[in-house]
């Protein structure tokens, strides 16, 4: 069921003003020659530059409010850290004593721990100085953003789907089935199909693509003919396609005919996405094509009619059926289009250097990442490009913190979790920091609504 | 904002003419009626399918050729279906596409009972009952949880994260306490914990329901996988040995045949549940407390231009429905196993399925839940006996179940008019 007031969900007044924020605050310059014409916001009597900066500085705009929620995330990560482990615990139990201990012990477990986290996922000094005095190679300096970009390049797509129906407003939850299908797809097509080297990657990324596609096709045909809320039937379809994924994975024809347990065999080398440098280090073609996706979404989206019934849509359903938009042609148009960026995140996953072969667990989580993903970058596709990179270095940076700090890698899901709850809430984060109110950043979430 | 018009379903064009639902639906039974009187006939053998009133395949049994038996149900099915399609009162409707379903699923089974391997043609009833109950228990906790959301107005997406906090605590602290009682109150809290977060982020915050739904679980993921791994798998013994309820038996109840063994012998957990699902029926359609509560989920502003404060009755809701999912959560890990990573598996999400299966009405959402639980029991069931059919795809059964619902071919379902939506005063 839709709703055809576009405000319910939302108080936000000046939509207008809220996505020039976002989109100063997070360099984006795509559309920065449109929006600096019309300003009627502002203010006569021209204050000096950094004045302005300063004001901005502290006023509850987008790029504030992600950068505290980031802080806050860090601090209960924090907490976290120190509740569970119980020898820092116990130098609490005499803090009124001796609070030295307490607090020293606690500040080296946190701060060793995102030391680690930051030496995981983008620079480590010893790597640099080792590569300096030729104990290592440079490899060993780009390893971390090597790492980085790798686990970015998929959630990108993914993120870059759920965005993408958001704007069109609907709420693609099923990017994680889309992904899954994507996978099916591109890995069958990687050890079915015998093609020569170049057609075999681009059949087998287009496999994953079609996959999504028909994945996404689903909730959106049920959406528009038979007005299917498309949050149930996506959620209901992740399972599906999980299912059938373990499923498929031990038929004959696709198990590795040499292993018992549950796996494929392995996509032809023809079919994977080259490494960008060299084999030691991780990072392929993915995440290139994840940057021409973003620019393909944004250039979708703000340039092309299709993006524009689209947003039409998405603002106000009955206005654009009024206007002589088909809605039912545009919400599948949607998502699918949501269901082929999700596939093709898939495909990453299995023709990237992640995983060459399907395993139940192979697309991970990156479809409800995605999820995450999108709404920290603001819906839109820079912003969820950066989005991605960030999520990508947690991830990256977990790695590193469990096998060197011990600290499990489900903290790195806590943070992911926290800084997107607290960028959903501004008013919150205004309120803890006592941001000045001005130009208040809501998160566009009011495209989705009830059942 | 505050006025709020009943959302559409003019996208769905309500069938006229010839062709209405009832006789859609009729079609597809009439056709599955037939799949299973010629298919599932074929392929039975002509064992005897045995369905014994045990635990095992001693004792009395219900017994019937399997070749006969598949056909038989098969065309009792499409006697339901040509009926729905020669056209039925309204009120038929229901009871006849129920004995056309129950017909279709015992020529299902007579075909793979009586295609087992000899010596196994045999289903134990008590059994299957027992298993189905004691699967559809979280299932029908996160439902109810589900209701007392939705029928306020609050989705309640993130009913998985309220099962897997209260698992979590509950085993937490009832090793800690080594009191079941301890563990049971403190699964309630956790549940409550998460359903806090969610109304305080829904209803204060206005953050979409969806939304913060999704990141609840995450983060409920996260923090209970966290502290697993830091406390319980460190220091197991401490940790994570919960005491557990032992089963009780109900006096008289307990003997009737069949029933009594798979249902008034379980732990308290399952007479909890279905407690609660009749409170919450009475309550919901038969006190005041439950008129404010759809009041406030169906037209908010109307019921606070009548003094029903609506945020309040909100909070109250979205808070018990955590204490709810809490003590769900605990069923497991109070009852059947320790606590392990993620273990509520998407259980959560099941349930919401059986919340909207069942049309956002307890009754409804236990008979769902039941329905999950036994596909769930007869994957099993059919594993065990070396079955032909996927148990994958046994599996998909409640999610595709709940896509044909939602698409309209099971019955209309209708959320609750003002389900997901932030009420602002004024």
């Amino acid at each position: 069921m839709t709703n055809p007031n576009p405000q319910s969900g939302s108080p936000d007044k000046e939509p207008a003003s809220e996505a020039q924020a976002a989109q100063n605050a997070l360099g984006n310059t795509e559309r920065a020659s449109t929006t600096t014409a019309p300003k009627p916001s502002e203010p006569e009597p021209k204050p000096s530059l950094g004045r302005l900066f300063l004001d901005n500085l502290w006023a509850a705009n987008t790029f504030t409010v992600t950068l505290l929620s980031l802080v806050l995330a860090v601090v209960v990560g924090a907490v976290l850290m120190i509740i569970s482990d119980p020898d820092v615990l116990h130098t609490y139990s005499y803090i009124t004593a001796r609070p030295s201990d307490a607090f020293s012990a606690s500040w080296t477990l946190v701060s060793e721990a995102y030391a680690n986290l930051f030496k995981g996922s983008v620079f480590d000094p010893e790597a640099f100085a080792g590569w300096l005095n030729g104990s290592n190679g440079w490899q060993a300096v780009l390893a971390p953003i090597s790492e980085t970009l790798t686990y970015a390049a998929p959630l990108v797509f993914t993120g870059l789907a759920v965005a993408l129906a958001f704007r069109g407003g609907l709420f693609n939850i099923g990017a994680q089935g889309q992904a899954t299908i994507g996978v099916i797809l591109a890995a069958l097509a990687g050890f079915l199909l015998p093609l020569p080297p170049g057609l075999h990657l681009l059949v087998a990324v287009l496999a994953g693509a079609l996959g999504g596609a028909l994945w996404g096709f689903i909730p959106g045909i049920l959406k528009a003919r038979a007005g299917a809320h498309e949050v149930i039937n996506t959620i209901m379809l992740n399972y599906v396609a999980t299912y059938f994924l373990t499923w498929l994975i031990v038929q004959n024809g696709v198990q590795d005919p040499k292993r018992t347990d549950a796996i494929s065999k392995a996509v032809d080398t023809s079919a994977q996405l080259p490494r960008l440098l060299g084999d030691n280090l991780r990072v392929h073609a993915g995440i290139l094509l994840a940057v021409l996706a973003t620019w393909a979404v944004a250039w979708l989206l703000n340039r092309s009619t299709l993006g524009f019934e689209l947003r039409a849509v998405g603002a106000n359903p009955d206005a654009a059926r009024t206007a002589g938009i088909s809605v039912t042609r545009t919400y599948i148009l949607i998502m699918v289009f949501s269901g082929i960026l999700a596939g093709l995140g898939g495909s990453n996953m299995v023709l990237g250097s992640t995983a060459s072969a399907l395993t139940p667990l192979v697309v991970a989580q990156i479809g409800f990442d995605g999820i995450l993903v999108a709404l920290l970058g603001r819906v839109k596709p820079w912003g969820v490009l950066l989005a991605a990179l960030l999520f990508g270095a947690l991830q990256a940076g977990g790695n590193r913190m469990q096998s060197y700090s011990g600290i499990s890698l489900e903290l790195v899901t806590v943070l992911q979790a926290l800084i997107v709850i607290f960028i959903a809430a501004p008013a919150l984060v205004k309120a803890i920091f006592q941001l000045r109110a001005a130009r208040a950043a809501r998160l566009q979430t009011s495209l989705a609504k009830g059942w | 904002m505050s006025t709020m018009a009943v959302p559409d379903v003019a996208v769905a064009p309500v069938d006229e003419g010839f062709w209405t639902r009832s006789r859609k639906v009729g079609l597809t039974l009439l056709a599955l009626g037939l799949l299973a009187a010629v298919l599932f006939g074929a392929l039975a053998t002509d064992q005897q399918a045995r369905f014994t009133l045990s635990d095992d395949a001693a004792g009395a049994a219900l017994e019937i050729n399997g070749t006969i038996g598949a056909i038989l149900f098969g065309i009792i099915a499409i006697a339901a279906g040509a009926a729905l399609l020669a056209g039925v009162p309204k009120r038929w409707f229901l009871p006849v596409l129920g004995v056309g379903l129950v017909g279709f699923v015992l020529s299902f089974l007579c075909w793979q009972v009586s295609a087992a391997p000899t010596g196994q043609n045999f289903m134990p009833l008590v059994n299957i009952i027992r298993g189905t109950f004691i699967l559809a228990l979280p299932l029908i906790f996160g439902a109810l949880a589900g209701v007392l959301c939705e029928r306020s107005g609050v989705v309640n997406v993130a009913i998985e994260g309220q099962l897997l906090m209260g698992a979590f605590s509950g085993a937490l602290f009832g090793s800690i306490s080594g009191s079941v009682w301890v563990g049971l109150v403190a699964a309630a809290v956790g549940g409550a914990f998460i359903s806090l977060l969610l109304a305080v982020f829904a209803i204060r915050y206005l953050v979409d329901q969806v939304v913060i739904g999704i990141v609840l679980n995450l983060l409920a993921v996260g923090v209970t996988g966290f502290l697993y791994e830091r406390l319980m798998q460190t220091d197991a013994e401490q940790y994570n040995s919960a005491p557990r309820f032992s089963n009780w038996e109900i006096p008289l109840l307990k003997d009737i045949p069949v029933l009594g063994p798979a249902l008034f012998r379980g732990n308290i957990f399952l007479y909890v549940g279905l407690l609660l699902v009749l409170v919450i029926h009475i309550g919901l359609f038969r006190t005041r407390w439950g008129l404010r509560t759809r009041s406030v989920g169906e037209h908010p502003t109307a019921a606070d231009t009548l003094g029903v404060k609506v945020l309040r009755v909100r909070y109250r809701n979205v808070l018990l429905a955590g204490v709810v999912a809490g003590i769900g959560g605990a069923s497991y890990t109070l009852a059947l196993y320790s606590f392990t990573k993620n273990m509520i598996g998407g259980k959560g999400f099941i349930a919401l399925a059986a919340l909207i299966f069942g049309r956002w009405n307890p009754t409804g959402a236990l008979l769902a839940a039941l329905f999950f639980g036994f596909a769930d029991q007869l994957a099993t069931y059919l594993s065990a006996i070396n079955s032909s059919i996927p148990s994958q795809f046994l599996a998909m059964l409640p999610y595709l179940a709940t896509i044909l619902a939602v698409a309209g071919l099971v019955g209309r379902v209708r959320a609750p008019a003002a389900d997901g939506k932030p009420y602002i005063k004024g």
